[in-house]
Formats: C-alpha cells, sequence, structure tokens
C-alpha cells in the first residue's frame, strides 16, 4: 500500500501570506456577521430602542433629580448612555459566537483552510462596526434632546474611539462566555447580572460623590466609570488624560487576560 | 498495491473517563466509498472530527492524502470537504451568499468564488432558490446546501456525517443519487451511517463501529453473508411454549435460533424455504405458533450478530448527553465486544 498525495485544487497559501489571509478570512467573517444584522434589522432595531428609553427617561423623569455640579444633566448623562449602550451591546459578541457554535457553523469554519483567527476576529470586528454606528444614532438622539458638545469635535471623537476600544474589551470577555455557554440563550441570561453593577455602580447616571463611602471605592474606578469620565472630560471640558490612561489600562488589560483564553477556548471547543 | 486516501492507525480519544475511539484502524483506498455504520455514540462522528482536523487524537496517526492531521492539518483541510447531518449552513444568508462566504473562506478569487456557487447552485437544484435565505429552504435542501458548501473548493477527499438522518425517504433518495455522482466522479468518500441501506447503497466497504471499535468489515456482501440474508421470527403463546420450539429447531438458522421471550428468531441464508421447513418441524410436534413473519435484517440484527447486543440506542443518546453532546461516548458496553468479529 502506497499513500497518494494527491495534487489539491487550492494550493497552500505561501509563507508570506498568512497574516494576509488571515485580515482577508476576518473580513469574511465580519461581512457575513454584518449581513445578518441587515437581515434582521429588527436587532438593531431592539438594540437601540432600550438606551433610547434610557435617554428619555432619565433626561426627563429623573434628571431633575440628580444633581451634577458645573454641567446641566443632560451632557452628563448621555456619556454614560454611550457607554451603557456598547456595553450592553457586547453581549451580542457572546450571543452571536454561541449561535454560531450551536448551529454547527463553527464545526464547518473549523474543518476549512482559514486563519484560526478569523472566527473571533471577524466577530469582534463586526460588533465594532455595529457598535460604532449605534453610537452615532446616539448622539443624534442627545442632539435631539440638548445634548452639546463644549469642547471640540476632535476631543469628543477621541473619547469615542477610548469608548468604542473599552467596547471591544467587553467583546472580548463575552466571546469567552459565549464559547462557554455555547447556547445563545444562556450567553444572554449570563451577560446581564454581570453587566448590571457595572452599568449601575458606575458615574454613568449619578454622580460617585452620592454613593456610600464603600461603593465609591468600586464606582471611582472600575472600567466603565472611567470611560465614561474620560468621554465626559473630552466632551465637556475639565482634565482628561488621567481617565484616558485609566480606561486604555483596563481595555488593554482586559484584552491581555480574556484574549488568550478566549483563543484557547475557542481552539478546544468542537 | 491500493492508494490509501485515508488513513488511520491506532487512532484513540477519551472524553473524560469515556473511551469514545479504541485504538481504531482504517485504510481507504482512493476513489472508493467508505461507510461507517453504527448507532448513536458509537464513535462514528469522533472519528470524522479527528480526520477533518476537529478534534485532536490522544493517542494514534491519522492522515489524508499523507496529510497528518494534526501535524500538516491545514494542508488536509484544503483537501477535504465536510458535510454533517446538522447542516451546518448560515440560515440568515442565501444559498448563493452561503457558498461564496465559504467560497472566500477557502481563498478562492472573488470570481471564481462566484461562478463555482453558482455551478453548484445549478447543479443541486437550487438555483431557483439561491436568493432566498437558507431560513425559508426545506431540510431537505439545507442538507443539499450543505454539502455543496463541502464541495466549494473541489475537494479530493470529502467526509459525510449522518448525510440523510432525519430526512424523509424522498429527500433522502436525492441526496442519495447526488452522492452516487460524486462518487462516479473519482471522489474519495468516507460516509457515516445509522443506515444499513444506506451503507448498502452508498459504499464499498463498511465498517461496523460499535463502542468505539470496530468491529467488522468487508464489502456490504461479506457482512451480509455473515448474517444471513433474513430473519424469521417466530411468536409463541408463551415462554415456554418457545422454550420448547426452540429446542425442537435447534438446527436451524446460521447461528441457531435465539429465544427472546415467546419470540424464537434465527437467521438465515434462505427464508422462505427455512420457514416452510420449520413449520413443518413444529407441525410435527404439535406446536403452532402465534405469529411468523419474515423481513430483511436490520442494523439491529447486524449489531446482534456482531456484538452479541442489540443497538440500546437510548443508552447511547444518555450517555452522549453526559459527555457533552458529542458523539464520541463509548458507554460501559465497548468492553463486551466479543474477539474475532474483524474479519
Amino acid at each position: 500500500m502506497t499513500t497518494v498525495t494527491a495534487p489539491s485544487a487550492v494550493p497552500a497559501a505561501p509563507p508570506g501570506s498568512r497574516l494576509g489571509w488571515a485580515v482577508a478570512d476576518t473580513l469574511t467573517i465580519a461581512g457575513r456577521n454584518l449581513t445578518t444584522i441587515r437581515r434582521l434589522p429588527q436587532l438593531l432595531v431592539f438594540a437601540t430602542i432600550q438606551p433610547v428609553i434610557f435617554v428619555l427617561l432619565f433626561r426627563y423623569a429623573f434628571g431633575g433629580a440628580i444633581r451634577t455640579p458645573g454641567i446641566p444633566y443632560v451632557d452628563y448623562l448621555m456619556p454614560g448612555i454611550f457607554a451603557q449602550t456598547v456595553t450592553f451591546g457586547s453581549l451580542g459578541t457572546g450571543i452571536g459566537l454561541a449561535d454560531d457554535l450551536q448551529k454547527g457553523l463553527i464545526e464547518r469554519f473549523r474543518s476549512l483552510p482559514m486563519a484560526r483567527s478569523a472566527v473571533l476576529g471577524g466577530r469582534i470586528v463586526s460588533d465594532l462596526v455595529r457598535n460604532t454606528f449605534v453610537v452615532f444614532l446616539m448622539c443624534v438622539v442627545g442632539y435631539l434632546v440638548g445634548f452639546r458638545v463644549h469642547t471640540n469635535p476632535v476631543a469628543f471623537a477621541g473619547g469615542l474611539v477610548v469608548l468604542l476600544l473599552f467596547a471591544c474589551s467587553l467583546s472580548v470577555i463575552f466571546a469567552l462566555v459565549g464559547l462557554s455557554v455555547r447556547t445563545a440563550e444562556s450567553a444572554q441570561a449570563a451577560g446581564f447580572p454581570m453587566l448590571a453593577p457595572l452599568v449601575f455602580a458606575s458615574s454613568a447616571f449619578v454622580p460617585v460623590a452620592t454613593m456610600p463611602g464603600w461603593l465609591q471605592v468600586f464606582a471611582r474606578h472600575q472600567p466603565l466609570s472611567v470611560t465614561v469620565d474620560a468621554v465626559r472630560a473630552l466632551s465637556q471640558g475639565g482634565p482628561t488624560t488621567s481617565f484616558v490612561l485609566q480606561s486604555l489600562a483596563w481595555t488593554v488589560g482586559i484584552i491581555a487576560v480574556f484574549g488568550p483564553l478566549a483563543v484557547r477556548k475557542y481552539r478546544r471547543t468542537a | 498495491m491500493t492508494d490509501v486516501a485515508i488513513s488511520a492507525e491506532g487512532v484513540t480519544k477519551r472524553f473524560g473517563d469515556v473511551l469514545a475511539l479504541d485504538s481504531v484502524d482504517l485504510a481507504v483506498p482512493a476513489g472508493t466509498v467508505f461507510g461507517l455504520l453504527g448507532p448513536n455514540g458509537a464513535g462514528k462522528t469522533t472519528m470524522v472530527r479527528i480526520l477533518t482536523t476537529i478534534l485532536q487524537p490522544d493517542g494514534g496517526r491519522a492522515s489524508v492524502l499523507g496529510a497528518d492531521v494534526v501535524r500538516e492539518a491545514d494542508r488536509v483541510r484544503s483537501r477535504i470537504g465536510l458535510a454533517g447531518q446538522y447542516a451546518a449552513v448560515d440560515e440568515n444568508l442565501t444559498g448563493r451568499e452561503n457558498l461564496r462566504m465559504i467560497g472566500r473562506l477557502t481563498h478562492l478569487a472573488r470570481p471564481v468564488a462566484a461562478r463555482r456557487a453558482d455551478e453548484l447552485l445549478e447543479r443541486f437544484g437550487l438555483a431557483d432558490a439561491a436568493d432566498r435565505t437558507a431560513r425559508t429552504y426545506s431540510g431537505g435542501m439545507r442538507r443539499r446546501l450543505d454539502l455543496a458548501a463541502a464541495l466549494v473548493h473541489r475537494p479530493p477527499v470529502l467526509f459525510l456525517d449522518e448525510p440523510t438522518t432525519g430526512l424523509d425517504l424522498r429527500s433522502r433518495s436525492d441526496l442519495w443519487a447526488v452522492i452516487a455522482e460524486l462518487v462516479a466522479e473519482g471522489m474519495t468518500l468516507l460516509l457515516t451511517t445509522q443506515y444499513l441501506e444506506e451503507a448498502d447503497r452508498l459504499a464499498d466497504r463498511i465498517g461496523v463501529v460499535d463502542g468505539g471499535r470496530v468491529v467488522a468489515e468487508g464489502t456490504a456482501a461479506e457482512l451480509k453473508a455473515g448474517l444471513g440474508t433474513t430473519v424469521v421470527e417466530v411468536g409463541f403463546g408463551d415462554d415456554g411454549l418457545a422454550a420448547r420450539a426452540a429446542e425442537a429447531l435447534a438446527r436451524f438458522g446460521v447461528s441457531g435460533p435465539e429465544r427472546d421471550g415467546a419470540l424464537v428468531r434465527f437467521e438465515v441464508d434462505d427464508g422462505p424455504r427455512v420457514l416452510i421447513a420449520v413449520l413443518g418441524e413444529l407441525d410435527e410436534r404439535g406446536i403452532v405458533p402465534a405469529t411468523v413473519a419474515i423481513r430483511e435484517p436490520s442494523l439491529d440484527d447486524v449489531f446482534l450478530a456482531l456484538t452479541g447486543h442489540r443497538t440500546e440506542e437510548a443508552t447511547a443518546d444518555q450517555a452522549e448527553a453526559a459527555s457533552g453532546g458529542h458523539d464520541g461516548s463509548a458507554p460501559a458496553r465497548g468492553r463486551r465486544v466479543p474477539t474475532g468479529g474483524r474479519r
């Protein structure tokens, strides 16, 4: 018996182009994920309705009772809303991956000669695109209810970049969650209790100084708060460097810890 | 001298305490069809996952077209296609988009991927549905799309994991026709199935898998010859009568009669002739049967003959669920496989 090495229809990628293929495969997967959003626009609508309701509630119902020294409440509120939107949006990363896993798509991808990193990478890229779109929508909503930038557009855009990078780090965490729980429903259920303290025990909606002392320690330094504070400073003025650096440090730290865990989980998941 | 397209030596895989594959050897010549036949939980899917680089074996070696599935996984992936029982297509994409995506992921140039998608949609009778999302497809259409997706990059070796499980008869025979065509074109094919008829129709050689081992291997004709081609079942009013009858009929059947409560069962080469003789013998002794039946051997009969136990699907399903939903579980019964089954 001999073993044949039949010529393949697909030549193996030449060594120099590995990175090129990894980028191409990531974009293919990201494009496919975005097509899903186009096909099911109701997902995006629901993802936007919730923050809009929060804007209206806090702007008109609760806002009057919340004292924000120095700036109008609507200017205080909107950076918090942006952060809340992308944070709950990161659940989508886990839900999407769990869904692909459940439906057997990841199994198919693993049998293809594509880059191993593309399924996770493509999901994070498509979620970044989706987040950017949703944040843009929320800027429009904010403008309509009276939110104004008091620094300059470049600083504000810089703040949104910091925010979107932070959202990517949350996507990485939920990639790990989605691959671990394996069903879209559980990914959704597992996410909310993890995110609620991050969003509400923060500087997103109320000044941290109004909280009890023990909670202030958490609320002042946790990643969502410092990110909101960075966006707020970059849109309303005040010292920015410390908040931006703290936010970027959290982003880098989270990706450094959860990135390898998510990749390892993906490799072992079949 | 034969060219081996798919080979496995001593492949072993464990999930926790469960031995899913116990030193499996395989050699599938290029251009032939090999069927892995066995119940749920026998280890068929685990074997396919290892050969398609999705899982790594704990022991042993396997290769496809000379490329090792662990060390040269990328080379293997560019030469194989996989279609599975779960019909892994993206239901939010159209048929055309699904195939183009696979084309791009197998690194075909964009226009080549587009052309190939059109070709396959035409060939698999999906051209009219090409621009509908796969969500709207029937079960049979999804399987055909899944199969088409496995063929986009023209792999010389194809793995089909239970290609027709859960399909109605019509869709099943449609799919069989398509598979037979691929085989006629010289593709090497490894398929897993729970259906004897499917293995019989499509496979040149069949490996019977049970409890993580290949317990018998041969052509369909060889396996059937060993089984007897028909099963004769004679039922009696009570167990005692059946026991007396079984004794009286000891000389009939390939492996002697087997009694299961009030039922006496034979596997025979020539059912009708044996039935006449059996009834004559019973008549002489004044034993009157309650029911009489002749049927083709089922997968259950194959298993009974080869392994000494029935397929116990329910047991296997439970063990499978316990091991995390993989068709990798080998229930404890794996140890009861008699030796000498391999031919």
